[in-house]
């Protein structure tokens, strides 16, 4: 195996110079084809997104902090409660989830690199683009689109403000870099792993993001049918969302859920991966039920494709369909359940210590539970037509958006920062961050279960006063939870900056190529030889 | 900390926490919890509701109590050496299956329950129209040929800045729709614009109201009272302000109400017979505007810029009477402007259209008058 | 199938052609949205140009790459896991329009006449609709002007049905003649695979006038004109890309650049075009015919 690097060779070709390391100045970021580049700028444009629409989450619970119209107007709270659904989804969650993928699976499998190293920049680099369009819209006339983050038809058609065009292009740069992505990342994981790294050898998180960036080729191909048909019924007279044309409005909620209901566990299954990582390192025992895990993940993702229509039990399916789509539904939680098992039996009779990446992921698996059994409630279609479009709803899905999706990228970031900057973070200040987040979280969140119970509708400025106490609760915990994560700005840019110096290992239980055969930080490219992987 | 002591403190929290949600409770009539509201179907559901509720509960607690307690005896400091088991067919068999039998005993009563739910079409003793649009209520009650439009009450916008102590605030509207109790009531949804969702929690009818196609449900309300609801799917600027308020009265005061709309139907037909005068013109004007136009083209006619053209100096509203007609009876279609002609009277059309030419700062100093509508339509 | 070969994995530096494709796709959607409001296409077409341009660049570097010798194996992998993944997703893409075609047939348009539970919608809003395929009578015939006449399926579609298929075979011989280094045949066959091709487009536009001219069949017809204007144009589109595709593979031919064992670019281009063919047949099929 001589993995000596090629570029040497093709220095004079591609006229640079001939060390390893980067390009300077902003040029090494606009240009770079190197995965680590890449994963720290898909990093960064996340937590930028998370400030940007967890800012408009503050506006929303501002709003709502009492009863009564007294910062927004209603359709201006629209375009928030909008903008922040798709800022939070596509602008923070997902490409968190890209970076980490860059940074780790090349360093997981023993790769020198992505499959496709340019393709990967291209990837990257057509988000900004994509969210200042994105962003651009909330200064049009008219404002930005303010049709929820579901878009349905023909309040997004017919009855929305010109901006939408801008929204639907964005999309699809969006999906474009998607699909870019993720096939970059299955020719990596297929095509890249070190002799000797099998299949049923890799670490968790490569195989949950290899499922996971199959469910992102299948389904983002049609979200973007969803938008072209979109635009082409507000411009150019078709009328697939058109009854007076024989179309449906509510063949747009099939497709749009189609895609959406993938959506959401692309945006859970690498936090699968990363919890059954930190877990077996801070419980010093291996991870309980590898093939399980593999095969849990993997019937997740194939029944994930066929309970879309749970999101539209009140639409008016046929009987026949609304049976079929619970079922289906209420199935998804043994997969998960096996997962969440796993974990206890992970942590039991291991040897445990809790230091920070451990704690965010313990508090993952806690709340990411509940929001399953509230996802489990949910799925029981008589009863979601209580439910449906209530606080309920929101309640469910920041549990295992925010509690589940954001802390395992919060608990990701504390256990592989000191591997990327060779930096140790400052354990006092993560352990804050943890306990202040926690609490206001469930302060944020789980009063919300009471709102949409008693019968608080979601995506309204405005509410009558038996909600008034439990609004106040939420949003205070809400701007204490947005603070704890000013603080954590804090944290990584401290830590990026300088701290106690990290081993190669880290941690002490830690396994894996990247802890195992590199140094912290590692070096630019990380395997130029392939490692030898050990049985 | 040992387990007992993890045991106390835990105790000592849940009891705060359910002393803090009793309190709280008094407040508000059911503010934790689902209602079990005033049908057969509520009540089903209401049942079943508390049956997944409590079997997620007992789910969650014992997962979390395996993980409470490895996280205390399972723990380096307390010297805790790790085992090396990491697999195990047998277990993996057990919580594969003993999951399925719990989804297999939730899913009988859901699928029952589910059954009597979308059992609309049979036996109905009353066929209720619901047509939503932005951002009301229309009511058409097909047997008796009588319908009417349901808005937010005006006592509730005049204290949108400042609620505090509103009783019912943003639950209560104009009309209120009358319900017999123990009759089967089919509703019938359609919309004329976006989709809506018509959600009464204590009768637990909650459907959407989807522009082309039309959904049904049904409700057998068995006590008499006044139910409230909203609307619950977004649709649009004023969605948060879309309310529903059901009046449930035994069968006689049905009959007496039904009656009593028979008459007002008469009476607001023969006052399209006569000629009004340009000051009762424009006081009704005003009214009718401020429950139908304003919502869109705002209280002073300046409209969104953007989205909502402004009434003030508008080409139309200050141009010729018939195009002016023409916009509001038919609507422009295509666009959020209904056609108001299936919506409001003679009079009613009348007298916003006379309301816009010569307020909202626009004075082009004519009328229109009931009879010139019926003739356009 | 573990893989690593025995020599290197090439891994690129810097590359600017990424961020230049990015400024070109901006610039044509937000052109084109542009152009939608009323502006003019110019910002549209700068956009596409810079597209294009990007393409050559990057493309061509990957062929100077190619051509001296630095790919692997390994890297040719890479490839062809990354255009196998591609055609799947656009597999996704006509999936979705697929899927509107038999959500309309199959459900909403029988809905709209009463179907399932929705006997009401028949009875209280549209009692004159009659369920159909294709649809000539929308329930609101004023809003659309429907076409008189559906597109039958024997006349020019037949005809390029079987156009499509030759140009597949021929496709395939072009192919064969490559491994035996026979590289007269081989530009000879992707010649013929390539007017092939434009000769479907352009009888596609032929049948498109025809549709508009003589059958009143629009893109806004109605849900029978959407779903026909929108799979048979993205088809259309596809068409035209594989073809100019082809084009290049077979300007790449005549300068040599394919051997027998190493020829990726052909064979990308050839998958990409058994799959435009496929996609045709369940057009035909499912469009045209019944
Ligand atoms: C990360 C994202 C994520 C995840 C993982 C899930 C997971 C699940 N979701 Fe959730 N969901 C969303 C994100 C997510 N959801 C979002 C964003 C929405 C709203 C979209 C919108 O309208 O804007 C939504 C809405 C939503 C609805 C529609 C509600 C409505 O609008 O009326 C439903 C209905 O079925 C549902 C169900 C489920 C189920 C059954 C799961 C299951 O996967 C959960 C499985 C997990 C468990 C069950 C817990 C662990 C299991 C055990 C401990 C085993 C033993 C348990 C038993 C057998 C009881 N979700
Ligand atoms: C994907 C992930 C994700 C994440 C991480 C979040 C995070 C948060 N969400 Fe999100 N939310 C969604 C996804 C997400 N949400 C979706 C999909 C919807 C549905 C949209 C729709 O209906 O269409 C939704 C809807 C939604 C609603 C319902 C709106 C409505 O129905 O009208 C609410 C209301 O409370 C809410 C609140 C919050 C809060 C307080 C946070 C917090 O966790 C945010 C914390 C982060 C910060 C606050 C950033 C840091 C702080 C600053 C930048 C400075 C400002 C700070 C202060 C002033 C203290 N969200
Ligand atoms: C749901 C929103 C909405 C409501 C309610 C509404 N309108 Fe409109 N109206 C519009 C929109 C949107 C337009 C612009 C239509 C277009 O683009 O041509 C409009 C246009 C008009 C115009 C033409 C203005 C012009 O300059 O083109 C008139 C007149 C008008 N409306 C009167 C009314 C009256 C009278 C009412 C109440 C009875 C009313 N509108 C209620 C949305 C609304
Ligand atoms: Cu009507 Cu929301
Ligand atoms: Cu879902």
């Amino acid at each position: 195996m001589t993995q000596e690097a090629t570029h040497d060779e093709l220095g004079e070709y591609q006229g640079e110079h001939h060390d390893h390391g980067p390009a300077k100045g902003l040029t090494r970021w606009i240009t770079t084809t190197n995965h680590k580049d890449i994963g720290t700028l898909y990093l960064w444009l996340a937590f930028i997104m998370l400030l940007f629409g967890g800012a408009m989450a503050m506006v929303i619970r501002a709003e709502l902090f009492q009863p009564g119209l007294q910062f927004v107007e209603p359709d201006f709270f629209n375009q928030m409660t909008t903008m922040h659904g798709l800022i939070m989804v596509f602008g923070a969650i997902m490409p968190a989830f890209v970076g980490l993928a860059n940074w780790l699976i090349p360093m997981m499998i023993g790769a020198p690199d992505m499959a496709l190293p340019r393709m990967n920049n291209w990837s990257f680099w057509l988000l900004p683009f994509a969210f200042t369009i994105l962003a651009s819209t909330l200064f049009m006339e008219g404002g930005a689109p303010a049709f929820g983050w579901t878009f349905y038809a023909p309040l997004s058609t017919t009855f929305a403000p010109d901006s939408t065009d801008f929204f639907i292009v964005a999309i699809h740069l969006m999906g474009i870099s998607s699909v870019m992505g993720s096939i970059n990342i299955i020719a990596t994981i297929l095509n890249m792993r070190a002799p000797g790294m099998t299949m049923m050898k890799m670490p968790l998180f490569v195989w949950t993001w290899l499922i996971t960036a199959y469910l992102l080729i299948a389904v983002m191909p049609v979200l973007a049918g969803a938008v072209t048909m979109m635009l082409t019924d507000r411009h150019f007279g078709t009328s697939f969302f058109d009854a007076a044309g024989g179309g449906d409005p509510v063949m747009f909620q099939h497709i749009f859920w189609f895609f959406g209901h993938p959506e959401v566990y692309i945006m859970i299954l690498p936090a699968f991966g990363i919890v059954s990582a930190i877990l077996p390192t801070f419980a010093r025992k291996r991870l309980f039920g590898y093939s399980s895990m593999v095969y849990a993940t993997a019937s997740i993702a194939i029944l994930s494709f066929m309970v879309w229509a749970h999101h539209m039990f009140t639409v008016g399916m046929p009987i026949a369909g609304e049976l079929y789509f619970m079922y289906a539904t209420i199935l998804i939680s043994i997969p998960t359940g096996v997962k969440i098992f796993n974990w206890v039996s992970t942590m039991w009779r291991g040897s445990m210590t809790f230091e920070t990446p451990m704690l965010w992921a313990i508090g993952f698996i806690v709340m990411f539970t509940i929001g399953g059994l509230s996802g489990l409630m949910l799925g029981v279609a008589p009863v979601d037509t209580q439910y449906h479009d209530t606080y309920f709803v929101v309640a469910h899905f920041h549990y295992v958006l925010v509690t589940g999706a954001l802390y395992s990228i919060i608990a990701a970031f504390y256990y592989w920062v000191p591997k990327w900057t060779g930096h140790m973070y400052n354990e006092t200040h993560g352990k804050i961050h943890f306990w202040w987040s926690t609490i206001a979280v469930n302060v944020l969140f789980f009063p919300q279960h009471f709102l949409g119970l008693a019968g608080m509708p979601r995506r309204i400025p405005d509410y009558s006063l038996q909600f008034a106490e439990f609004n106040m609760i939420s949003s205070m915990g809400g701007f204490a939870f947005g603070l704890a994560q000013i603080f954590f700005l804090y944290i990584v840019v401290k830590t990026i900056k300088g701290g106690k110096k990290a081993s190669g290992q880290v941690w002490e239980g830690a396994t894996g190529l990247e802890f195992e055969q590199l140094s912290s930080p590692p070096p630019y490219h990380s395997f130029t030889k392939a490692p030898d992987i050990k049985d | 900390m040992n387990l007992s002591k993890f045991i106390r403190r835990g105790a000592i929290a849940l009891a705060g926490l359910a002393s803090m949600l009793m309190v709280s409770s008094l407040h508000a009539e059911y503010a934790f919890n689902m209602t079990k509201g005033v049908t057969p179907i509520s009540r089903q559901i209401y049942d079943l509701h508390m049956i997944v509720f409590w079997i997620c509960a007992v789910v969650g607690i014992a997962v979390f109590a395996v993980m409470a307690w490895s996280i205390i005896y399972h723990r380096k400091s307390r010297g805790a050496v790790a085992a090396s088991f990491h697999e195990s067919t047998t277990v993996e068999v057990i919580w594969t299956v003993a999951p399925l039998i719990v989804l297999i005993a939730i899913a009988i009563p859901a699928t029952i329950t589910l059954i009597d739910l979308e059992d609309a079409k049979t036996n109905a003793d009353i066929n209720l129209q619901v047509t939503g649009i932005q951002w009301k209520w229309k009511y058409s009650y097909l047997d008796e040929d009588i319908s009417f439009i349901s808005s937010l009450a005006q006592s509730s916008r005049d204290v949108i800045k400042d609620p505090t102590g509103k009783e019912n605030y943003l639950l209560e509207v104009d009309q209120p729709v009358v319900l017999p109790i123990n009759k089967k009531i089919r509703f019938l949804f359609n919309s004329s614009d976006v989709i809506h969702a018509w959600w009464v929690p204590e009768l637990a009818v909650k459907q959407d109201v989807i522009p082309g196609y039309i959904n049904d449900s049904w409700a057998i309300i068995e006590k008499t009272g006044t139910y409230r609801g909203q609307c619950a799917e977004l649709c649009g600027k004023d969605h948060g302000f879309m309310p529903i308020v059901v009046e449930a009265v035994t069968q006689p005061e049905y009959e007496q109400w039904i009656a009593g709309k028979k008459a007002e139907a008469v009476a607001v037909a023969a006052a399209a017979e006569l000629q009004w005068s340009m000051q009762d013109l424009l006081a009704q004007g005003e009214t009718v505007y401020r429950t139908n136009c304003l919502a869109c083209h705002g209280a002073t006619g300046a409209g969104i810029p953007g989205i909502f053209p402004a009434m003030t100096n508008s080409t139309v509203a200050t141009g010729g009477v018939a195009e002016h007609m023409n916009v509001v009876m038919n609507g422009r279609s295509g666009t959020a402007m209904a056609a108001y002609k299936a919506q409001l009277s003679d009079v009613d059309l009348a007298a916003v259209i006379t309301f816009e030419r010569n307020s909202l700062g626009n004075s082009v100093g004519d009328m229109v008058q009931p009879s010139a509508i019926k003739n356009a339509r | 199938m573990s893989t690593a070969s025995s020599d290197d994995y090439y891994v690129p530096h810097g590359t600017h052609w990424p961020i230049i494709g990015s400024i070109g796709l901006t610039l044509t959607v937000i052109g084109l949205v542009r152009f939608l409001h009323g502006a003019e296409l110019t910002m549209m077409f700068l956009g596409i140009a810079t597209v294009i341009f990007m393409m050559f660049g990057w493309f061509g570097q990957v062929i100077d790459e190619s051509m001296a010798g630095y790919y692997n194996k390994q890297v040719d992998m890479s490839f062809r896991w990354g255009m196998g993944w591609f055609i799947f997703s656009e597999v996704m893409f006509f999936g979705a329009f697929f899927g509107v075609l038999f959500y309309t047939r199959v459900y909403s348009i029988p809905w709209l006449a009463g179907a399932s539970n929705n006997d009401a919608t028949a009875w209280l809003l549209w009692p004159d609709f009659e369920a159909a395929w294709p649809l000539l009578a929308v329930p609101l015939a004023d809003k659309f002007a429907v076409a008189r006449e559906a597109m039958g399926a024997w006349g020019l579609p037949a005809i390029n049905t079987a156009i499509l298929l030759t140009s597949g075979f021929t496709l395939t011989l072009a192919h064969h003649a490559l491994r035996r280094q026979d590289r007269v045949w081989l530009v000879y066959w992707l010649f013929a695979t390539v007017a092939l091709g434009f000769l479907f487009v352009f009888l596609q536009a032929v049948e498109y006038s025809h549709a508009y001219s003589e059958l009143n069949l629009r893109l806004d017809s109605g849900i029978y004109g959407s779903t026909f204007y929108l799979l048979t144009g993205f088809h259309g589109f596809h068409v035209t890309m594989g073809a100019i595709m082809l084009l290049v593979i077979m300007i790449r031919s005549m300068k040599g650049h394919f051997s027998p064992d190493k020829h990726f670019g052909f064979e990308a281009v050839a998958w990409y075009w058994h799959f435009v063919d496929v996609v045709w047949l369940g057009l035909f099929i499912f469009v045209y015919w019944i």
